[in-house]
């Protein structure tokens, strides 16, 4: 069934869901959220989508298989991991880059924990996503 | 140093991403052949590195233990990771030739490898929590393996599965949350540490029970077996090979390092239920494999058969019974896979696992009975080949302890394993075919004639190699059992202080 009102506020809706799935990801370092709630917000924008649209619509909208956006963010997070092995420590130990830094300042510090956040992030968006499109498609 | 024992768990965790992007593609085989292969030396590093230095262990994140996770691995955990890896890497081999390109596009590879994963994880993990995740892993990836295809019967056997194994699971948690409530640690080598403190020892035989239980139904242990002959004759005979050869396997080794390393305070009771439930399962198993009439679901009785004899050497709790739990463990892993994967070749060219519906194995196909005899005689335990020691070792260790109506049953299961043994042979490898088809092994293309033999004969070999060369093994399974009922190596590696 389509819904004039469920297909207008779905346009504005995406996109600030996922403007602020990225900021729960982000905000995740120190204060609650994180790369698994941030995917589950992710995965909210195409599900309210597909519910607007269709599955058809929301799969093309993301372009991508979600189920190897599932299987790379696996991949991400595994990587990170093994980023630790680079400087010489135990696996998953959390390894520092400070951009930019001059003496005494810290620069933009990027750590190997931020992208393992971006591989659960990734992990949990195309998971989600996954098995809710192959249900919507079973109905 | 520390990175090794990461290997084994990395490895396939990346190969299952790199085949699941190329599933689609033939390239997608070939990455996870090339994987396993990888991991077969990860392991046969890791395992250098143990004969050298006992115990090894890593902590996650570069934090201590009992803080972090720590990953450990002993005698015993690097000979099961040895082992995973080659029934793994057989099995890849022999999925070359079996798996439909179809069920390979729907991700079989990455389950294959995500299976794998969580296996060696559960090997050397040195966290229970930790543990539990690695059992969630091995679930998922195996129910997905279960169903892939989706026939009706496949959904059938993997609810029963999922069902109950979730059961276990649960129990599982609840014994977590409850040990760590009146200990307030989980890392293993603490907890060894920590249960001697408790006053409540009540509270903690409890908790031992229902690790028992939960273990149990993994382990598919009397009377919570009956998931296992619901699901394992259903999916590709790859896919069953290594649920046959590792999945139980995993719930004895999780049996033998919690009764050892953490509930061995009240040993009359703990070990006192195991063994009786070890009997009955040895004898259950076997009547159960003699009402059969299917070659895998006969095999599937004669695991939880086996699994008695497992149990019942950590039960006995003497160096001698761990010792032929140790060996029977690694023995049976090959055996078992070994003979599902001479199923699958039988399924192939006489067109059914069905004992009345194939025959003529025997005249057509010699190899193949061959290769089928060598596991079929070491499982059933006859001298040269290792079932015989296993046997040996478990049944002089029931000797040992004067308990002569243990050690009778355990011979006498072993004589039932031969009649149905004999019963296999009878039906699917002795008389014609009843259709009239001549089941011959040229029938099949070059490929996979090599694909599918290959592992069958190169596990055939590592039974008679360890059958007629015991002294080695043996020798290896004995340090296993020492440093089991003496754990402070492990806890010194571990912990890092004298205990």
């Amino acid at each position: 069934m389509q819904s004039l009102i469920l297909t207008t506020t779905t346009r504005l809706l995406v996109a600030l869901l996922l403007v602020f799935s990225v900021y729960a990801l982000l905000r995740g370092h120190n204060l609650p959220g994180g790369g698994f709630i941030g995917g589950l917000i992710g995965a909210t924008a195409f599900i309210l989508y597909a519910i607007a649209a269709s599955v058809e619509d929301a799969a093309r909208a993301l372009k991508v298989d979600p189920a190897n956006i599932a299987m790379l963010g696996v991949g991400v997070a595994g990587l990170s991991g093994l980023s630790a092995g680079l400087a010489n420590q135990p696996f998953f130990t959390g390894q520092w880059l400070f951009l930019f830094a001059e003496d005494g300042g810290k620069g933009i510090p990027i750590s190997s924990v931020l992208f393992f956040d971006i591989g659960v992030y990734m992990a949990v968006f195309g998971g989600i996503l996954t098995l809710v499109f192959a249900l919507e498609r079973e109905i | 140093m520390s990175w090794l024992l990461v290997y084994p768990i990395i490895i396939p965790m990346m190969t299952a991403v790199a085949s699941y992007l190329f599933r689609r593609s033939p390239a997608g085989r070939w990455i996870s052949l090339a994987g396993t292969g990888a991991l077969l030396l990860a392991s046969g590093l890791l395992m250098a590195n143990v004969l050298q230095q006992g115990v090894i262990a890593a902590q996650m994140s570069n934090w201590d233990a009992p803080f972090g996770i720590t990953l450990v691995a002993d005698y015993l955990s690097a000979v099961m990771v040895v082992i995973t890896a080659i029934t793994g890497f057989a099995t890849v081999v022999y999925s070359l030739a079996e798996i439909p390109r179809r069920l390979e596009q729907l991700g079989f590879h990455a389950l294959l490898q995500v299976l794998l994963v969580g296996v060696c994880g559960a090997f050397l993990t040195g966290d229970l929590f930790n543990l539990y995740v690695w059992f969630e892993v091995m679930l998922i990836a195996s129910f997905g393996l279960l169903v892939l295809g989706g026939s009706r019967e496949q959904l059938d056997g993997g609810i029963k599965y999922v069902t109950l194994n979730l059961i276990s699971t649960i129990m599982f948690l609840t014994g977590i949350g409850l040990l760590y409530g009146i200990t307030g640690t989980l890392n293993m080598a603490d907890l060894h540490l920590a249960v001697r403190e408790v006053e409540n020892t009540g509270l903690l035989t409890t908790i031992a029970v229902m690790f028992m239980v939960a273990f149990g139904v993994k382990a598919a242990m009397f009377p919570l077996f009956f998931w296992l002959p619901a699901s394992y004759h259903t999916p590709p005979v790859a896919v069953s090979a290594i649920f046959a050869g590792l999945l139980t396997k995993v719930g004895v080794y999780a049996l033998i390092r919690a009764f050892t390393l953490i509930f061995d305070q009240d040993i009359g009771f703990t070990h006192t239920i195991l063994l009786w439930l070890s009997v009955i399962t040895m004898v259950t198993g076997v009547l159960g494999a003699a009402a059969m009439n299917d070659f895998r679901r006969i095999l599937s009785f004669h695991i939880i058969s086996q699994i008695g004899y497992m149990i019942l050497g950590l039960a006995l709790y003497t160096p001698l019974g761990l010792m032929g739990a140790v060996f029977y463990l690694v023995h049976h892993i090959i055996v078992k896979a070994n003979l599902f994967f001479v199923a699958g070749v039988a399924k192939r060219i006489a067109g059914s696992t069905e004992l009345s519906r194939i025959g003529g194995l025997y005249a057509h196909a010699p190899l193949l009975a061959f290769l089928f005899l060598i596991p079929a005689f070491s499982l059933a335990g006859f001298p040269p080949l290792s079932g015989f020691w296993a046997k040996f070792i478990v049944v002089k260790a029931a000797l040992d302890l004067d308990m002569w109506v243990v050690a009778g049953l355990g011979l006498a299961v072993g004589l039932l394993t031969i009649f149905s043994m004999t019963k296999i042979w009878g039906a699917a490898f002795w008389p014609d075919h009843p259709d009239g088809i001549k089941p011959r092994l040229s029938d099949i293309p070059v490929g996979h004639r090599l694909a599918l033999m290959l592992p069958i004969a190169t596990l055939a070999a590592m039974t008679c190699v360890i059958g007629i060369f015991p002294e080695p093994f043996v020798q290896f399974a004995e340090t296993a059992a020492g440093q089991l009922l003496n754990p402070s190596a492990y806890l010194e590696t571990v912990l890092g202080v004298q205990p």
